[in-house]
């Protein structure tokens, strides 16, 4: 018996629906179809009056989150792509995230967002957002990579008092298993040592975690051992971890696979030199997906994002130094 | 309250705006506020009929940048105005937003921001948490925009939303003929604003926005069908904004003849020949209500002016209501 990343998901949701009243689910084609990656299947059953459909205004559907959570509720929105949210950017940069801060009400909504890319999905329907929401104050970016993780950090985000965008990656969804949800259970806003190691440092997020791991295996037979660093939360980001990781190893390389331009990896890299500069045996190095919109065709897909291969080449680079 | 005090109320709401909002302007133009000033002069009988038809503590009120009267009538302390527009630490913003930003969400009037229509879906939100939490009979969410956010996707967005859950929502459009200097012709194509509540499938009214007695009967009619499971409304108020957009504005891009015809009438004005000719208000009474107020905005003021503006060494300048005992922000000294 095995658990997916997307049942962590669903099962997450429907033990907050179960446990807290003040749970609802909104989102495009979520309630009797279950959702466009059935993350909410079976629950409009269960929960009768608690998971609702939403028409295809992203903007509206966080702002009426944010009016319901004014109102004491816990609403989940779910985005049915990442990418998508550009059309709600407003509500939750602006009205979402700056509530607390103006008000002293902090406005407890979380946001899912189907992130990344998967084969042939193409420019907009591949996008990973966290950067651009990690920017902006008043926001908690949660980048999940393991089962486990789906499942708790869901859990505590949607405990928080504050907006949460829940970046949840559509590739890891099905491909991703595990024996039980259940795990170690880090708090949100601590990283994790997926793999030890003592030559480099591979920070990375979501589903590059387990590229790194793989470029890190690959590495191996050369000799090196190469520690990955899940970041789990994007922000708050666990600086402490990051940098105690680069003072055993002296060298770091960040992982991401959202667009170069700043970003998640360059605050990382930027951290880690500002605070940790004599830490360093080697200049930091950023792996990203490139600088054009995500490709559609598979080929060309594959080599714009991060791989095991261009990690291990990075890797070597790094090493190299 | 009966016919004759809900009328002497919005025209002491309408009153009450007016004066405060002249003393804003004396305040800016000496350079006493910070940012900018934006005036509801013109649309009082509009914003105080719609602030005076809801109930504070039941109701919830979204208001816009032209709703000084609303707020007032809705229940907003002038106190909170005039700490806001001067800063003082102890306002609901607490300097960390300010002017017509204000807001109290706890009483059920949210804090707008700047960009127009959001705060539509907003408060269907808020109804739809009633309905959730099984407490919205009786209840109406209301909120004023302008003509020029009908143009915006979050108005339709919003008001179609609202229109799907048939929420008891209540849209209030001040068409005042200009979106900052941009004039109707430029804004849309239809020939009434008002054709697009049938669109959307909801109620639509229009109203003459100079005259008091027709609002407090249309807007009052659009609450109530709301209150009693009418679903979503909208009002279409014709009007004319008398000041510029913002005190910085002197408004000459305004022809002269919209500032002559029927329109460009001042509904204070108006309100108060209506009030004499029904015998619900003697000129004395008017008088003194004006006396009373200009004292009242005056205390109000001078309260805010003494307070204390905010620190940047007390501010813990943190975006978010959790602490994360890891997350360690980068430093940055102050320097003032």
């Amino acid at each position: 018996m095995s658990v997916t990343y997307i049942d962590a998901i669903r099962e997450a949701q429907e033990k907050l629906l179960r446990e807290d009243d003040r749970v609802f689910l909104y989102g495009q084609d979520i309630a009797t179809f279950g959702g466009a990656f059935k993350a909410t299947k079976g629950l409009a059953e269960k929960f009768p009056n608690r998971v609702f459909d939403a028409p295809i205004s992203e903007d509206a559907m966080i702002g009426m989150a944010v009016g319901a959570a004014i109102e004491g509720m816990r609403p989940i929105i779910e985005m049915q792509f990442a990418d998508f949210s550009s059309v709600a950017f407003n509500q939750i940069v602006n009205q979402a995230a700056t509530h607390f801060y103006r008000t002293g009400m902090p406005i407890p909504l979380t946001v899912r967002l189907p992130s990344g890319g998967t084969p042939g999905s193409g420019p907009f329907h591949s996008q990973s957002m966290e950067g651009i929401y990690a920017q902006y104050p008043g926001l908690v970016v949660l980048t999940p990579a393991t089962v486990s993780d789906a499942y708790h950090m869901l859990l505590d985000g949607v405990a928080l008092d504050d907006p949460v965008i829940y970046c949840e990656h559509k590739f890891l969804y099905r491909w991703l298993k595990a024996k039980s949800i259940n795990g170690d259970h880090l708090p949100i806003g601590q990283a994790r040592i997926t793999r030890p190691g003592k030559h480099a440092t591979v920070v990375a997020y979501s589903a590059m975690v387990h590229e790194a791991v793989r470029a890190a295996d690959r590495l191996v037979q050369d000799g090196w051992e190469i520690e990955v660093v899940d970041l789990r939360s994007v922000k708050p980001l666990d600086i402490d971890t990051i940098l105690a990781s680069v003072a055993r190893t002296g060298r770091l390389l960040a992982v991401g696979e959202a667009f170069p331009w700043g970003g998640v990896t360059a605050e990382v890299v930027a951290r880690v030199t500002e605070e940790g500069f004599h830490l360093l045996d080697a200049p930091p190095q950023r792996l990203n997906a490139r600088d054009t919109p995500v490709p559609y065709h598979p080929k060309l897909w594959a080599a714009h994002r991060p791989t095991p291969e261009s990690i291990c080449e990075a890797l070597r680079k790094l090493l190299s130094f | 309250m009966n016919h004759r005090d809900f009328l002497r109320s919005v025209f002491q709401s309408m009153l009450r705006g007016r004066i405060l909002e002249n003393k804003l302007s004396s305040l800016y133009k000496a350079g006493k506020i910070v940012g900018g000033v934006y005036l509801g002069r013109g649309q009082e009988a509009v914003s105080a009929t719609l602030g005076t038809a809801l109930i504070q503590g039941t109701d919830f009120f979204a208001p816009l940048i032209r709703d000084q009267a609303g707020r007032t009538a809705f229940g907003e302390p002038l106190i909170d105005c005039t700490r806001t527009y001067l800063g003082s630490v102890k306002g609901p913003m607490r300097g960390r937003d300010g002017n017509i930003h204000r807001g109290r969400p706890d009483l059920g009037m949210p804090a707008m921001i700047s960009h127009l229509g959001a705060q539509v879906s907003v408060v269907a939100g808020m109804l739809f948490a009633k309905r959730l939490q099984g407490t919205l009979a009786g209840r109406v969410g209301a909120t004023c925009i302008g003509d020029g956010a009908t143009s915006t996707g979050a108005f339709h967005e919003g008001l179609n939303l609202a229109a799907i859950e048939r929420l008891p929502l209540v849209v209030v459009v001040a068409n005042n003929q200009f979106a900052y200097s941009t004039p109707n012709d430029r804004q849309f194509a239809c020939a009434d604003l008002v054709e697009k509540a049938r669109g959307y499938g909801v109620g639509g009214f229009s109203v003459d926005g100079t005259d008091m007695l027709a609002c407090v009967s249309v807007i009052g009619e659009a609450v109530r069908r709301a209150r009693e499971g009418g679903g979503p409304q909208m009002v279409v108020a014709r009007l004319l904004r008398l000041s510029g957009h913002g005190e910085h504005d002197d408004g000459s891009y305004v022809p002269a003849e919209a500032r002559v015809d029927h329109y460009g009438q001042d509904c204070i004005e108006v309100a108060m020949q209506q009030l004499l000719d029904h015998h619900f208000a003697t000129a004395e009474e008017i008088v003194a209500w004006q006396d009373q107020i200009a004292d009242e905005v005056q205390r109000a003021v001078a309260q805010a002016q003494q307070e204390p503006v905010p620190d940047p060494y007390q501010e813990d300048w943190t975006a978010l209501s959790t602490r994360f005992p890891l997350d360690q922000p980068i430093s940055q000294p102050i320097f003032s």
